[in-house]
């Protein structure tokens, strides 16, 4: 685990102050320099540069062939991409919120997902799909969910998530160059909220290994995405204790060594998520903290999650876990 | 829209000025082709009754509908087939042994006993990975088009769905994102009146399949997809259209099922028996047959010769792929990604361990249930 990582022999780039949007569009401005095979689209995001940001200046340097507005159509939009992916593209496909991804989940599940396997490594399709995820913008259930689950349960995808703006760049880069489809989730909560460093030109972060964000002895608080400032907020307000949080950056294939390692030194374990609770993500964190590490717990592993409702608009700041509930989850590892 | 081209009139001559004059060894050729495909499609079945493969889908009776419209392709261009396309595979050479041990699903698939039978992928013969969810090659075709566009490359794609996938959403996408991108692409949708049990009047009140082209700003052409030459001119115009960057068209090709959905269907339980009889009178083999003799490039002993060797051929490939092992338990584990994660390599090694100690899958599951 190392916060970022720049590749062997490159001269040492300069940072820049960036928000995450812009360290994305960074990112794909980077890949699609380096590489011609890059191509990026979905809805909006040609002239306009998407409805976020995120495509900003693309069309205008790369041009119409690498950088286009598509129909309104998801299931189009991830169909083509396999398609594309499938004859040696590399396809950056926009889903314009995740809410919406919905009917390309075919595409994702039984095409691209399956496409190497089913056909024995003949076909790959090394192909993106970015998507803006998850609450606290009072977007109510069509613009706020987080529902990485689904897709974190499909063998042949890969499951990728930031929480800062070096991060967001490293780790799309390296979704951009990975051989196997990967669904890259943006926590648009901290799209333009805490500026960080960003290394200019050349910055990968590899796939599947987490972060410790912030490094401690008592408490082990497991998070990503848009959870992680909100972990670190809880953490700046306990007195006494020492928390361990680990961003894990690539849910899947998760860093489990990272998990298990620092569940084993603090012995007490929160798992921090806004999906629903049932079966999300922070579900199979528990069973694997359970089958690994029973020996080492000192408490109960507590998951803080939303709650097992559609994603409310008017009361969505009870919904959204916020630093009172992870510290409320912290103490429960302790009196129980 | 109801006009239906034809070519080969029924007692085997061509229509005046239609025939696409094809040389007559090309012509003997796709005679061995339709047959050998035929016959293979009889074995696959047989096969599969008998107990020795899972599950088999025939293609009984298209099989002019797709090697017409493979036909007119170049070698380089890309086919995104359905499940009844398998003449296509031996169009392109793929070897019949190697279609066969797709069936067994054993060392010698080159899917690596991925699929169930019939779900072919042969890069060797740019044949995409086939899947069971209807429709969703059509919006592959598409994105592959709209990639050799931006690569510059001539190459075109042909894509297959039935009358039945013409419903489903990545028809909508397919055609529509090919449309607007003017993608190289050749849509054929072979209608052979039945979706399983639903007939093609139930999958859409539209007057003619070939109709939607209209919708997405491509031609549409309605050909007898029983007659191979008429299927063969309307797509070469087609790919040729695709290749000179006018653009994809939509071809219906009106054929017939003349076997069940698959081995697990029973057509004469929700089918007519008088519609089955009266289009074994259309057989599209016979119809190539009688324009063959009309040409004199058909007699009995021609007939003996292909029978015989496609018979010993599918025989001799039958045998040689059931001699091969099965797949060894680690492939379980490869290619769900590029690499094997940190998760499938304890999972593989679980599956090792438990292995060792015997009596692990013992229960094979069975298909049909």
């Amino acid at each position: 685990m190392t916060a970022t990582e720049t590749k062997a022999g490159d001269k040492r780039p300069g940072q820049k102050v960036m928000t995450m949007l812009e360290a994305i569009t960074d990112a794909l401005r980077t890949e699609m320099q380096n590489d011609d095979r890059v191509v990026v689209f979905g809805e909006d995001v040609g002239k306009k540069g998407g409805v976020f940001g995120a495509t900003m200046g693309l069309h205008e340097q790369f041009g119409e062939q690498r950088c286009f507005d598509t129909p309104l159509s998801e299931c189009g939009i991830v169909g083509t991409a396999v398609g594309m992916a499938v004859y040696g593209l590399r396809p950056v496909a926009e889903i314009q919120f995740l809410d919406f991804i919905y009917p390309a989940f075919d595409q994702i599940v039984s095409e691209a997902a399956k496409m190497r396997y089913r056909s024995g490594g003949e076909y790959t399709c090394p192909m993106v799909i970015r998507s803006p995820y998850g609450g606290g913008i009072r977007g109510g259930h069509y613009h706020s969910q987080s529902s990485e689950a689904y897709f974190c349960h499909t063998p042949g995808l890969k499951v990728v998530i930031p929480s800062t703006p070096a991060d967001a760049k490293g780790l799309l880069i390296s979704s951009i160059r990975d051989e196997d489809p990967v669904v890259f989730l943006e926590p648009k909560r901290i799209y333009r909220h805490g500026k960080g460093d960003v290394p200019l030109g050349e910055h990968v972060v590899a796939l599947g290994k987490a972060r410790i964000a912030r490094a401690g002895n008592d408490v082990t608080i497991l998070c990503y995405g848009a959870m992680v400032p909100v972990c670190e907020q809880a953490a700046d307000a306990v007195a006494g204790r020492s928390i361990e949080i680990l961003d894990l950056r690539t849910l899947v294939p998760l860093d489990e060594q990272a998990v298990v390692d620092s569940v084993r030194k603090t012995g007490r374990c929160v798992i921090v998520q806004e999906a629903p609770k049932t079966c999300g993500y922070g579900a199979e964190l528990a069973a694997i903290v359970a089958e690994k590490c029973i020996e080492y717990l000192e408490g109960p592993v507590v998951r803080v999650t939303g709650f097992d409702t559609p994603f409310p608009y008017a009361l969505e700041h009870l919904y959204m876990p916020d630093s009172k509930r992870v510290l409320a989850g912290i103490d429960k590892t302790f009196h129980w | 829209m109801s006009d239906l081209l034809t070519i080969i009139e029924h007692d085997g001559k061509a229509q005046k000025g239609k025939d696409p004059n094809l040389p007559a060894s090309e012509l003997q050729q796709l005679y061995r082709l339709l047959v050998t495909t035929r016959l293979l499609d009889e074995r696959g079945l047989a096969m599969q009754r008998q107990g020795r493969i899972g599950f088999y889908l025939q293609s009984t009776g298209q099989e002019a509908s797709h090697l017409g419209a493979a036909y007119a392709l170049k070698a380089s261009d890309w086919l995104f087939p359905a499940y009844r396309q398998p003449g296509i595979l031996l169009l392109r050479g793929v070897d019949l042994d190697q279609i066969v041990c797709e069936w067994l699903g054993n060392s010698g698939d080159t899917s690596k006993g991925r699929q169930m039978p019939v779900h072919y992928s042969f890069r060797q013969a740019n044949f995409v990975s086939i899947s069971s969810p209807i429709g969703t090659q059509l919006s592959h075709a598409t994105g592959a088009g709209m990639a050799a566009k931006i690569r510059g490359d001539d190459t075109v794609f042909m894509t297959f769905c039935g009358d039945g996938g013409t419903s489903s959403n990545d028809f909508h996408s397919g055609l529509n994102f090919a449309g607007v991108y003017k993608a190289p692409v050749v849509f054929v949708v072979e209608n052979n009146g039945w979706a399983i049990s639903v007939p093609c009047a139930q999958q859409t009140a539209s007057e003619s399949l070939a109709i939607k082209a209209q919708a997405y700003g491509m031609p549409g052409v309605r050909v007898d997809g029983n007659d191979l030459l008429a299927v063969y001119r309307v797509c070469r115009q087609a790919v040729d259209r695709a290749r000179a960057g006018e653009g994809p068209t939509l071809v219906e090709s009106v054929t017939y099922r003349m076997a069940s959905h698959s081995s697990s269907d029973d057509a004469a339980r929700y089918r007519d028996a008088k519609q089955y009889e009266a289009w074994k009178q259309k057989d599209p083999i016979a119809r190539f047959q009688a324009y063959l003799k009309h040409k004199k490039l058909w007699d009995p002993a021609f007939e003996a010769e292909v029978v015989d060797t496609a018979k010993a051929r599918i025989a001799a490939a039958v045998e040689r792929a059931e001699a091969r092992p099965a797949m060894t338990p680690d492939t379980l584990f490869d290619d769900v990604y590029m690499n094997l994660t940190p998760q499938l390599a304890e999972q593989r090694q679980q599956l090792r361990e438990l292995m060792q100690q015997g009596g692990v899958g013992a229960d094979v599951g069975h298909f049909p249930l």
